[in-house]
């Protein structure tokens, strides 16, 4: 089978998030950047779909230039094709990006053949416009389900799992078609000095995005406001015990 | 303000929106509607959107929430703005939505014939404003191939306390430093009813299960009391944390983000701390 799998550059935030002073981006002069955690966990599932089915993965994402980094990351881990829709900024807003994606997608597709399969994130952890694979979905007209933790194939047709408060709802849809996915759905594994080095090798494709402006414009970040509060400090090591106690009883936790 | 509800199961809400502020609810039944389908469902929105002109569109800001608007928004080839905290209306509106999870707002304007949007969990107070209410049925027409998305079956959780619900949790994080570690954490939550959540880094090692992960990617968690035990704070965790009544860190590190953002703090080894705690508590009940 084939699969097509959809990741996002995000940057990896520690215990706060710094705005840049011209309030247009996050300050990432000294963060690392990764993949989206759900399109992480996707990038592991479009491996192992083809480590048990056969056929190939490819990765594709709508960043910078060195958004690069994140999809030979996906190499390394075993995905086989990679392909950059170069943008001058960070991002674009969620139709563009779904407009150009589709479009991207329809040009491999028409050289290449049909993906069976399309995988993105649930949402991207930074913007978390919760949208651009359900627009690229509907865009090629095929179905999608949202909140995937778990994925069958048989024959032509796919089962998804989503959970929810009440359970689990399963899906069963024909193929080809589009999930969105969710973290826990896997374990990521690590990739191995041979993928690293290997992933260095590969070819990434380029396609030049195609996409007007969408109806939602950023205009700039602000920190949310949180209300500073003194933490009470109840002791130090095992000897803050009682107090720890009667705080429970306090709260009415300890009855 | 009018209200649009799905499926003849939601018929039964008209007199809690009218008590709500809404004067019509549209009523849309249909066999494919019998369930949740997230293709059927935004379907059904864009052409209610159609036959009705709203200026606007809101939905809550759920995985469903935003899954069905997402959908209608594609189909009617508009924005879709999701997880918003206020609006100032005018031709173009002023936005302010959630990004990362809540650490971080984002200002946009909207531009559309039609507004859609999703309103961002606790964004608002549900305030009573009772109206004399009526409602309607709205038909759609709706694919037979729309089946394809409509949950086929469902597996019922068991019963219990679980994760999001519990009114106490006891959390660990890469500190606990294996699977093993986690019997004191959970012996303490078994004793107060509670239930044990983790962080991310635990899940990626491999520790516990991802159902168990508090955070951005896992569970938002809203007990009573959430007891971080050797847990630093990312901000990946602390959006899966902020709406916990009451925090309690236990942390080595006097300056760890959970340290100054808890109302409670214990400076201490959590493999010393928490069972001290288990047994002051065993002690005071004899």
């Amino acid at each position: 089978m084939k699969v097509l799998v959809c990741v996002k550059r995000v940057p990896a935030p520690g215990a706060k998030i710094n705005i840049t002073a011209d309030g247009q981006a996050v300050d990432t002069a000294y963060l690392a950047f990764t993949t989206s955690p759900h399109e992480e966990c996707a990038v592991e599932e479009a491996v192992q779909l083809v480590e048990q089915h056969g056929g190939e993965s490819t990765v594709l994402t709508l960043g910078p230039a060195e958004a690069d980094e994140q999809l030979r990351y996906a190499a390394s881990i075993g995905v086989n094709k990679a392909v950059l829709l170069p943008i001058d900024s960070a991002e674009w807003d969620p139709q563009r990006t779904a407009a150009a994606i589709t479009s991207a997608i329809q040009g491999i597709e028409s050289a290449d053949g049909p993906f069976d399969l399309i995988l993105f994130g649930n949402e991207s952890a930074d913007a978390g416009n919760f949208q651009v694979g359900v627009r690229v979905a509907y865009a090629l007209a095929r179905p999608i389900v949202n909140g995937i933790k778990g994925i069958e194939i048989n024959g032509d047709s796919i089962t998804a799992r989503r959970h929810s408060d009440a359970g689990v709802e399963v899906y069963t849809m024909p193929m080809p078609a589009v999930l969105g996915v969710k973290e826990g759905i896997n374990l990521p594994r690590y990739p191995t000095l041979k993928g690293r080095l290997g992933s260095k090798k590969i070819e990434v494709g380029q396609v030049v995005p195609q996409g007007v402006l969408g109806g939602q414009q950023m205009v700039s970040l602000v920190q949310s406001a949180e209300q500073a509060s003194a933490t009470v400090m109840l002791g130090n090591g095992p000897e803050a015990a009682p107090a720890v106690v009667d705080l429970l009883e306090e709260l009415g936790i300890l009855k | 303000m009018h209200a649009l509800t799905l499926g003849v199961a939601a018929d039964g809400l008209a007199g809690e929106l009218a008590a709500h502020g809404v004067a019509v609810v549209h009523q849309v039944h249909h066999d494919l509607l019998a369930d949740y389908g997230p293709e059927a469902w935004g379907e059904s929105v864009a052409q209610a959107v159609r036959v009705l002109l709203p200026g606007s569109v809101l939905a809550c800001g759920t995985d469903r929430g935003n899954e069905v608007m997402a959908q209608a928004a594609a189909r009617l080839d508009v924005p879709f703005v999701a997880n918003v905290m206020s609006v100032t209306a005018a031709d173009v509106w002023d936005v302010t939505r959630v990004r990362w999870g809540g650490s971080l707002l984002e200002t946009c304007t909207l531009t559309a014939d039609v507004k859609l949007l999703t309103v961002s969990h606790h964004a608002f107070e549900a305030a009573e404003s009772p109206v004399a209410g009526t409602t309607a049925t709205l038909s759609v027409d709706l694919d037979p191939a729309l089946a394809r998305t409509i949950v086929a079956e469902r597996v019922e959780r068991a019963a219990g306390v679980t994760l999001a619900t519990a009114p106490l949790v006891v959390g660990g994080g890469r500190a606990v430093g294996s699977a093993e570690a986690f019997a004191p954490l959970e012996e303490l939550a078994a004793l107060l009813g509670g239930v044990v959540g983790c962080s991310r880094a635990v899940t990626n090692n491999g520790w516990r299960n991802h159902t168990d992960q508090v955070g951005q990617t896992g569970t938002r968690i809203a007990p009573d009391l959430y007891m971080a035990c050797g847990i630093s704070g990312a901000i990946q965790h602390w959006v899966g944390a902020m709406a916990s009544k009451k925090i309690l860190a236990i942390n080595t590190d006097p300056e760890a983000n959970m340290v100054a953002k808890a109302d409670y703090a214990v400076i201490g080894d959590l493999h010393k701390v928490v069972p001290a705690i288990t047994a002051e508590i065993r002690r005071r009940r004899g």
